[in-house]
């Protein structure tokens, strides 16, 4: 089988390049230089050493020993992302884009985020480069992600608060699109996940790809066989997809991607773009889209600003087609029950976003037999989520 | 190729003039509206009137347009709506309709369906803001059997090779965004753009409208000195926002547009 995607960006009826003519030339350039890039040596061994000795990779496996015993059933193991430089996964990919972008010659990147720590990343990676930085945000998660705000001015960027349609990471996206059209001959825009026009899709997955690699030499050696399950959670699916890559080959490993399933089914009251959503065309790229009949985008609700969004990754939208990835979605009270138990069984606080991998963990483990290994990608660490969740609570801190 | 839309293209070359060429968001301030304006656009002198579908995620609009969409929308605008809009402005008036749209309406309306029902309605061309070359074939394909034109962008970024890609494909005019950025009024316009434009022409062999950032009289004068066609959309869409859905929102509205439209005449 030839690799995906194919060289139009489409991963089956998937993917593809849907902006304005303006950005067209950008992305062929971009393509191009990404291409060059992964196949030197150089750029290669630059970024394997930045990975290494500022990233903190490679990431620990660790054994959830507490955990697994509580569950009843198989041996769960977390690869642990949230002891990456900045407390997610997504240093990987914005020190990787923003070495492309220094190579590219462009002296300023701009991001959209969600949850903030893509924002955080961008933000390092950027300080890292000496590259100017501009990352934007939705209001909504502004106020609930604050303490990344803050984070975010004191690595030298600039926020820019979004107002617009849901104030979330769809509307920040928008407005990220509108700067790169507009300032696209100094500027690269440093997209978070594996989403957006071609190479966005794929280059994301590339530089995420590292998690995957890791965790299956960890899992074999730590586990003594490939694991049963692998579970992560999918906002846009940058680090499901990371973790999975490694793992697809292998048929008699089960993947599931956990999406938000927010207070409800009704549409607005979630983020489960393959229960509720139907195959559109949003930022660039044609995927499941949570949208109305009339083809307008429908909000949506999280209590995690990482998952509140209404597309997904093209490559995902193809292997719930196929399905080789099984999407569920868990609801937002199931995830803080997670964030909670976690926290107090192993003493790692995860992300609000994690949480919901691990809680779709909590309920399943049991049909496992005692040996079975599950993986769970623990995308993220949860010191940006506490105020929130106190506020949540009822607690005042 | 669309009849109405050449017949306004060669009609106002005759008369030694751009086509001008008005662009309003359907259903703003509400669908009702929308028939009106386009009937006093027409009587205000426009050859081809440009009309936007609204879309919850404008990518390509600056705020002026994207409020009259949020607007439109919040109105009960759709898809549907706009084509019942164009197919009563057929009625009384030959005055060619492009829409201008995003895909995502598109495709969850089915194209297929979409190119039926829109060439039924009386829409002579469609152009998609988010749609480039490698993505059109399927439109285009859908769009040649019902007789509408396909119209497609082409930017200041548009390598040569691109350019010419336009070609296979393109209906009666090609756009040429004037502006690297997205709509919105501007102070000025773009130095280099006549040369850009012939270029366009040449590479295309097709018409050129030109718009992006054309506000006023001066300006719509000087970019018809080498354009076939002049849009100007956001500064419209500016006085409609201003004025709201009042009494004299169409008089206003004729009495600007007719001020651009004279304005198309070349010196
Ligand atoms: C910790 C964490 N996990 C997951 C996500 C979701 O993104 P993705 O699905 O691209 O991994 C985010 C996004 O902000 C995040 O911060």
């Amino acid at each position: 089988m030839k690799p995906l995607p194919d060289d139009r960006g489409y991963f089956g009826p998937y993917g593809g390049r849907f902006v304005p003519e303006t950005l067209m030339a950008p992305l062929e350039e971009l393509e191009r230089a990404w291409q060059s890039a992964r196949r030197d040596r150089t750029f290669r061994r630059e970024l394997d050493t930045l990975l290494a000795t500022y990233c903190g990779r490679p990431t620990p496996l660790s054994f959830a020993a507490r955990l697994s015993d509580n569950l009843g059933g198989a041996r769960v193991f977390l690869k642990r992302e949230d002891l990456c430089h900045t407390g997610a996964h997504k240093i990987n990919n914005a020190v990787g884009q923003c070495l492309l972008a220094r190579r590219m010659g462009k002296v300023r990147v701009i991001a959209e985020t969600g949850a903030g720590q893509h924002g955080v990343a961008t933000a390092t990676a950027a300080a890292l480069f000496g590259l100017r930085c501009r990352v934007y945000m939705g209001t909504e998660d502004e106020r609930r992600q604050a303490l990344n705000v803050y984070r975010m001015k004191l690595l030298g960027a600039e926020v820019v608060g979004v107002d617009a349609g849901t104030k979330t990471l769809k509307d920040a996206i928008n407005e990220a699109l509108r700067d790169w059209v507009t300032n696209v001959a100094t500027t690269h825009y440093v997209l978070g996940s594996v989403l957006g026009p071609h190479p966005y899709p794929a280059m994301v997955r590339d530089f995420q790809s590292v998690i995957g690699a890791e965790a299956l030499l960890q899992v074999r050696r730590q586990h003594g066989s490939l694991p049963r399950l692998v579970v992560a959670c999918v906002g846009g699916g940058s680090n499901a997809a990371g973790i999975f890559g490694a793992f697809v080959p292998y048929k008699q490993v089960e993947l599931v991607g956990v999406e938000a399933g927010g207070r409800g089914t009704g549409l607005g009251d979630h983020a489960a773009r393959f229960s509720g959503g139907a195959p559109g065309v949003l930022h660039g790229t044609r995927t499941y889209v949570l949208q109305d009949q009339n083809g307008q985008v429908a909000g949506t609700h999280s209590v995690s600003a990482g998952l509140d969004y209404p597309a997904v990754g093209p490559e995902h939208a193809l292997w719930h087609d196929n399905r080789r990835v099984g999407y569920v979605r868990v609801s937002d009270d199931e995830a803080l029950d997670a964030f909670h138990l976690l926290a107090e069984l192993e003493g790692i606080v995860p992300a609000l976003e994690t949480a919901h991998a691990l809680a779709f963990v909590t309920h399943v483990a049991r049909r496992y037999a005692k040996g079975d290994g599950i993986l769970v990608n623990l995308s993220g660490r949860g010191d940006k989520d506490v105020n929130e969740v106190a506020r949540l609570e009822g607690v005042r801190l | 190729m669309s009849r109405r839309i050449e017949l306004a293209f060669a009609r106002a070359a005759k008369a030694k003039r751009a086509a001008f060429i008005p662009y309003i968001t359907a259903g703003d301030p509400n669908p009702t509206a929308t028939l009106g304006l386009c009937r006093a656009l027409e009587r205000a002198g426009a050859d081809l009137i440009e009309l936007g579908v609204p879309f919850s995620d404008p990518i390509a609009d600056g705020p002026t347009n994207q409020r009259a969409a949020e607007r439109a929308l919040a109105a009960g605008t759709t898809l549907s709506g706009v084509l019942q809009i164009v197919r009563e402005l057929r009625y009384t008036s030959e005055l060619p309709v492009v829409l201008f749209t995003y895909f995502n309406p598109v495709h969850a309306y089915g194209l297929a369906r979409f190119a039926v029902d829109a060439a039924a309605a009386g829409v002579d061309g469609v152009l998609f803001t988010d749609v480039p070359v490698e993505e059109a074939r399927g439109p285009y394909e859908a769009f040649r059997r019902v007789g509408i034109d396909l119209v497609l962008l082409v930017a200041p970024t548009s390598t040569r090779p691109r350019v010419k890609a336009t070609k296979k494909l393109a209906g009666g005019f090609v756009y040429f965004v004037s502006r690297t950025g997205v709509t919105g009024a501007r102070e000025r316009v773009e130095e280099g753009l006549e040369a850009q434009v012939r270029a366009v022409r040449k590479l295309t062999g097709r018409r050129v409208a030109v718009g992006f950032g054309i506000s006023t009289p001066e300006q719509v004068n000087r970019v018809a000195g080498f354009a076939d066609g002049v849009v100007v959309g956001s500064a419209i869409v500016g006085r409609i926002a201003e004025i709201g859905d009042r009494v004299n929102l169409v008089g206003e509205i004729e009495a600007f547009a007719r001020s651009l439209a004279m304005a198309t005449r070349r010196r």
